[in-house]
């Protein structure tokens, strides 16, 4: 066949754009196909935060995967805001996980403790009492017990981060194809055809990145991958001045002073609504803790569903039926990104991933 | 900046960056700022630059300006009232005002 490009890659979200950024950095012929504002575009919902601790506690492939998307983030910031001038207002103070009650810090701290027993002391934490917590954050109501603190963790602006990794792959020769959902994706001899925008597009490989999309999108390809929405809803507050030097995993502060607070987990279908009630909850969860955010007034507030597997790690497979073909998803696109742009590109040509094979949709089949 | 039309009209006492003056009992918090000497009512929270009311219909947060001790109110969308004290803001709001 005839290929137009080596790599189709089907989701212009976080996880599509990032690798597709990588495979084009390295010189393949890449084509981006991006369904459009009608798509549920996870990526545009995300709280952004680069976040480690806690993940992957029975699951240390996913900490490990986690850990090293983590450690290469810094550097990835840096190099993609001077190839874009786009400035994605990334950091990495470490983050908090605040535990409301004496049960909770109990039980945190065997879980982290867990965690860095399976990772040979590679996950590095913090307990903090209600005293050490006060300490750094003076603002946490006496009402929390204590928080966990990871120097691994950090947060940043995930709408500017699709914005800097899309312009970086038109700037470095990709071809991006908005408006382009793709309808069906055929093998064929030494190549696949994808259907998009009224016609058939040649590409060497497929890569399936297209969010809840994938559902649809994977049984063309022989691959089956159980995955469900999951409903998150966000609120953004009016702009303040800089007080919170730390992301917390429910409020955050960002560049530009406004607090994003989350957050919820809903099985509601593909119903991306807000919730007065969920949202209430979500506002008074986050006074209990923050008692001067009381008087903050909110700008807006979202939902979005995340990308959920039946067990919340991430699929990384080709398929069996259509070798060349490549699936894959995940609810952590923002701190999966580097890895996703420095890694995948190499294991879409076909090279083997140590580090993912965990992720394979075998996991599945009981 | 702006020069009112002369009308008959009831006045009320404001204070605007701590000088008192008359202002028409129906306007909005807006329209009395910008009949001031005023350059600019706030200071925009990202770059620092001068900023003052523009579409006058709560929209475009640009009268954002601290009334009565409360940041970040939307000039245009208040009526003056007797004894209000109305000043400039200066960047973003602190957390606690």
């Amino acid at each position: 066949m005839n290929t137009e490009f080596d790599i189709g890659v089907v989701g212009g979200g976080l996880v599509g754009v990032a690798a597709a950024q990588g495979m084009v950095g390295v010189g393949r012929r890449v084509v981006l196909f991006d369904e459009g504002d009608v798509a549920f575009r996870a990526s545009r919902g995300n709280f952004g935060l680069v976040w480690v601790q806690g993940k992957g506690v029975d699951f240390p492939s996913y900490a490990d995967w986690t850990r090293s998307s983590a450690e290469l983030w810094p550097a990835f910031a840096r190099e993609l805001e001077a190839e874009t001038g786009v400035r994605l207002g990334y950091s990495r103070p470490g983050g908090l996980e605040l535990c409301m009650h004496d049960a909770d810090y109990a039980a945190r701290e065997a879980k982290l403790a867990r965690l860095s027993k399976a990772t040979e002391g590679r996950f590095e934490y913090e307990m903090l009492d209600g005293r050490a917590l006060r300490e750094r954050l003076p603002d946490v109501s006496t009402k929390v017990a204590g928080a966990s603190y990871c120097p691994h963790d950090g947060h940043v602006n995930p709408l500017f981060l699709l914005r800097a990794l899309h312009q970086s792959f038109v700037q470095r020769g990709g071809r991006y194809l908005p408006d382009h959902g793709v309808s069906a994706v055929r093998a064929r001899h030494s190549g696949f055809e994808v259907r998009a925008g009224g016609r058939d597009w040649r590409c060497g490989r497929v890569l399936l990145a297209a969010g809840l999309g994938n559902i649809q999108l994977a049984p063309m390809l022989g691959l089956t991958l159980p995955l469900r929405p999951n409903r998150g809803q966000v609120l953004v507050t009016e702009r303040v001045r800089p007080f919170l030097h730390l992301p917390t995993v429910q409020l955050r502060q960002t560049v530009e002073g406004s607090l994003l607070i989350g957050d919820s987990h809903e099985d509601v279908g593909f119903d991306e609504a807000t919730v007065g009630q969920v949202m209430s909850g979500i506002a008074r969860h986050a006074v209990t803790a923050f008692p001067m955010l009381k008087d903050l007034r909110l700008a807006r507030a979202w939902g979005a569903l995340r990308i959920m597997t039946s067990d919340g790690y991430p699929v990384y497979q080709e398929s069996k039926d259509c070798p060349g073909a490549f699936v894959t998803g995940c609810h952590s696109g923002v701190t999966l990104a580097a890895v996703h742009a420095q890694r995948l590109g190499s294991w879409v040509n076909g090279n083997t991933l140590p580090e993912i094979s965990a992720f394979s949709t075998e996991r599945f089949n009981v | 900046m702006f020069k009112s039309l002369p009308e008959q009209a009831q006045k009320v006492s404001v204070t605007i960056e701590d000088r008192t003056v008359q202002v028409p009992a129906h306007w909005s918090v807006a329209a009395a700022v910008l009949v001031q000497d005023m350059d600019s009512t706030r200071d925009s929270p990202v770059t620092g630059a001068p900023r003052a009311p523009y579409c006058l219909m709560g929209v475009c947060f640009e009268c954002l300006t601290e009334i009565d001790g409360e940041p970040n109110q939307q000039a245009c969308l208040r009526q003056v009232r007797e004894g209000m004290v109305i000043k400039r803001q200066c960047g973003a709001r602190r957390v606690l005002s």
